[in-house]
């Protein structure tokens, strides 16, 4: 496994518009039948990347390599192994899903002898059996998203980018949608898919946490949250909140504490400190119930991470 | 290249024209219309021009003439005045473009003589009507001279020996049907399809970038030559569909004689309607919106073609370095071809100067569309 080269590997890919750094210095490394999570606010460079990587705009700086191909020097070959799903809807809407999926075949010259089977795959996974003759822009949202998937893997890429897929698509439709998602993973195909919904990340293989073009972290869900606190979190029930806020600032190892709704969220640098709190309110006249550990969420993991990397450049 | 991919394109491009009914309007209807405004605009409202008649005479003789001249059906009779102040004052407020003075002495001169002079005076601000009435009234004026003469000789025995109604200043026009329209409408087929094709082809890359779905098509293996053959097929299908309608119009309908070979004006048309399919694609991929485009194509063709192609203004009357300048305008080409096939019945080798030209506007619009268009949104 580690003796093949990544499908997706970058060093130091930039893109600056003008004056304006989109993407800064980004470096990436996707194995082969990897689901990458590219998570990060708008305006973050996600689109940005994606279309270098799919050869659209060229790198100010720095290289990518896709499928075995640079995409600066041999876009064409790149494109020949790669599907694409750009961010907004752009399959042909007064055009059939049967002559959309056509053109796309035709396109990417997908055999004539496997076109049928490759159509009925794409139909099939996408749900569209008995719309195969319905104008495109009479589909529902998640519809539209899956048959654009079925475009981009008429032809087999072994490389898909997926620019948020599942933006404006229903709950359960965004469901359907990672699991065809894992199911592509699952047979080969390397996956960066962006998203802006932090619930997403949690179907990813790895995260690559993107903000103002630069990565801020990337790692496994979990490790992104263990990174991303560098401690333990407890929730703690306890009042008058402002005193004890004040008390724990001052308490040693203690990171941080924070107000959430009628609760405090306590970051302990050691978790069996977890024990002493109590002794430490109670000095402090704070009524307090046991601390309870708690998992954070990715979103939460996220923030920590993002204001942590912004912060030296606000120093600077 | 693939001809795959051309096809797969040329296909997705004629479903979308096909449900589009805005394009399918630009695609049939626009040559139809423009067909029976440019070519009644030189033939049928040519054929009652407005004339007036000053009868100094009122005789049998004076007034058959008048009634010849309306019964060639070429013109209408929209006043009888009085003297030629009259006649000037009706020109200055366009009630007539002519007027017809018989002299007060009309008949008796024609008894004596054979022959007696009847006046016509025309304004000449719009030669070309001017132009075409003059040759009219030329006719009207032979044929009526011949049922002269031919009355002469009933009652003299022998036919006058100098012959004529009138002695009207000899014109020499250039085709001896009298009718100017055989020069235009040919012409005007040829304005029609430069205008109609480009315009037809320069949204084709603009309603990509509109609608979302370049980034996709950009992001698939197509090739810029590839592109641009795929997206002119559809067009090509619908361009020659147009030329034939017009030339089957020019034929059938405004009786233009055809005397050259079908495989000619095939060729040539086809050769003519690339050229301004893929001028219409160069504007399409230079300019990102549908409505700039459609314009540019507009202006673009529209001034060139109408004063530069020769189809009203003679190219051979224009000052030096204008006639310089209609070398680059490919509508000229296809004006004379389309002349001499239909008037001389010329071959494709007495039109190898014009085929040239427009071959060599054809390869270079490939050369230049095959890398105008860039694969990237940069
Ligand atoms: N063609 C462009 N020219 C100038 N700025 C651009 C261009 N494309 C994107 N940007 C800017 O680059 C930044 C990153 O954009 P994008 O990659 O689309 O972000 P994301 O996909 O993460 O929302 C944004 O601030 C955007 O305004
Ligand atoms: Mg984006």
């Amino acid at each position: 496994m580690s003796a093949a080269p990544p499908s997706v590997l970058t060093e130091g890919l930039t893109k600056i518009f003008g004056r304006f750094t989109a993407v800064d210095h980004i470096d990436l490394s996707i194995a082969t039948g990897e689901v990458m999570g590219f998570i990060g606010p708008n305006g973050a460079g996600k689109s940005t990347t994606i279309r270098m990587l799919c050869g659209l705009l060229r790198p100010s700086a720095g290289r990518a390599v896709v499928a075995g191909f640079d995409v600066a020097r041999k876009p064409e070959a790149v494109r020949a192994h790669i599907g694409y799903m750009s961010q907004k809807f752009s399959l042909y809407g007064d055009l059939t899903v049967r002559e959309n999926l056509r053109f796309f075949g035709g396109l990417y010259s997908v055999r004539q002898s496997e076109m049928a089977e490759r159509m009925r795959f794409a139909i099939t996974m996408a749900g569209l059996e008995g719309r195969e003759n319905a104008l495109v822009n009479t589909l529902a949202g998640g519809w539209k998203q899956r048959l654009a998937l079925g475009c981009a893997i008429l032809h087999r890429p072994p490389v898909l980018f997926l620019d948020e897929p599942t933006s404006g698509v229903e709950p359960e439709a965004r469901r359907r949608f990672w699991d065809l998602i894992h199911d592509l993973a699952a047979g080969g195909v390397t996956i960066l898919v962006s998203t802006h919904y932090m619930d997403e990340a949690e179907y990813c293989n790895r995260v690559a946490l993107i903000d103002r073009g630069r990565l801020a972290a990337i790692g496994t869900p979990s490790e992104l949250r263990g990174h991303a606190l560098g401690g333990a979190l407890f929730e703690l029930a306890c009042s008058p909140l402002g005193a004890a806020l004040a008390a724990l600032h001052r308490a040693p190892g203690v990171i941080e504490a924070n107000v959430f709704g009628d609760r405090l969220h306590v970051l302990l640098a050691d978790a069996s400190a977890a024990a002493s709190l109590h002794t430490l309110l109670a000095a402090a006249n704070v009524r307090a119930e046991a601390p309870r550990p708690i998992a954070p969420s990715l979103e939460d993991a996220f923030v920590r991470l993002v204001t942590r990397t912004r912060r030296p450049e606000a120093a600077s | 290249m693939s001809l795959r991919r051309v096809l797969a394109l040329g296909f997705k491009e004629f479903l979308q024209v096909w449900r589009d009914p805005r394009s399918l309007a630009v695609a049939l209807l626009m040559p139809l219309m423009q067909m029976v405004l440019l070519g009644y605009g030189v033939s049928l409202d040519i054929r009652r021009v407005p004339l007036c008649v000053q009868d100094q005479e009122n005789s049998t003789e004076s007034r058959a003439l008048v009634e010849d001249f309306v019964a060639s059906g070429w013109f209408a009779i929209t006043r009888t005045l009085p003297d030629n102040a009259a006649v000037r004052t009706a020109m200055d407020r366009e009630q007539c473009i002519g007027a017809l003075v018989i002299p007060v002495d009309f008949s008796r001169v024609l008894a004596a003589t054979g022959q007696a002079p009847v006046q016509s005076i025309f304004d000449a601000t719009d030669t070309n009507t001017t132009n075409i009435a003059i040759g009219y009234a030329e006719g009207v004026i032979s044929l009526a001279t011949a049922d002269f003469a031919a009355r002469w000789e009933a009652a003299h025995g022998t036919r006058p020996t100098r012959v004529g109604v009138v002695d009207f200043e000899p014109r020499v026009w250039f085709n001896e049907g009298l009718d100017s329209k055989n020069f235009i409408i040919p012409g005007v087929v040829a304005v029609i399809l430069a205008l109609v094709g480009a315009q037809l082809t320069s949204l084709t890359i603009s309603r990509e970038w509109e609608r979302g779905t370049m980034e996709q098509l950009i992001s698939t293996p197509v090739q810029p030559i590839e592109l641009m053959l795929g997206k002119l097929v559809p067009y090509f299908a619908i361009g020659l569909f147009d030329a034939a309608f017009c030339l089957a119009a020019a034929i059938f309908w405004f009786r233009v004689p055809f005397l050259g070979s079908i495989v000619t004006l095939a060729l040539t048309t086809s050769l003519f309607t690339f050229v301004v399919l893929g001028i219409g694609y160069l504007i399409s991929v230079r300019i990102r919106s549908q409505i700039g485009a459609s314009q540019v194509a507009l202006v673009l063709t529209m001034l060139p073609t109408t004063l530069l192609s020769g189809y009203t203004f003679p190219i051979d009357q224009m000052p030096a370095a204008i006639r310089a300048l209609t070398f680059i305008v490919y509508p000229r080409y296809y004006v004379s071809i389309l002349r001499a096939v239909f008037l001389k019945g010329s071959g494709v080798a007495e039109l190898a100067f014009p085929m040239l030209a427009l071959t060599l506007y054809a390869v270079f619009i490939i050369w230049v569309a095959a890398r105008a268009f860039r694969k990237s949104l940069d």
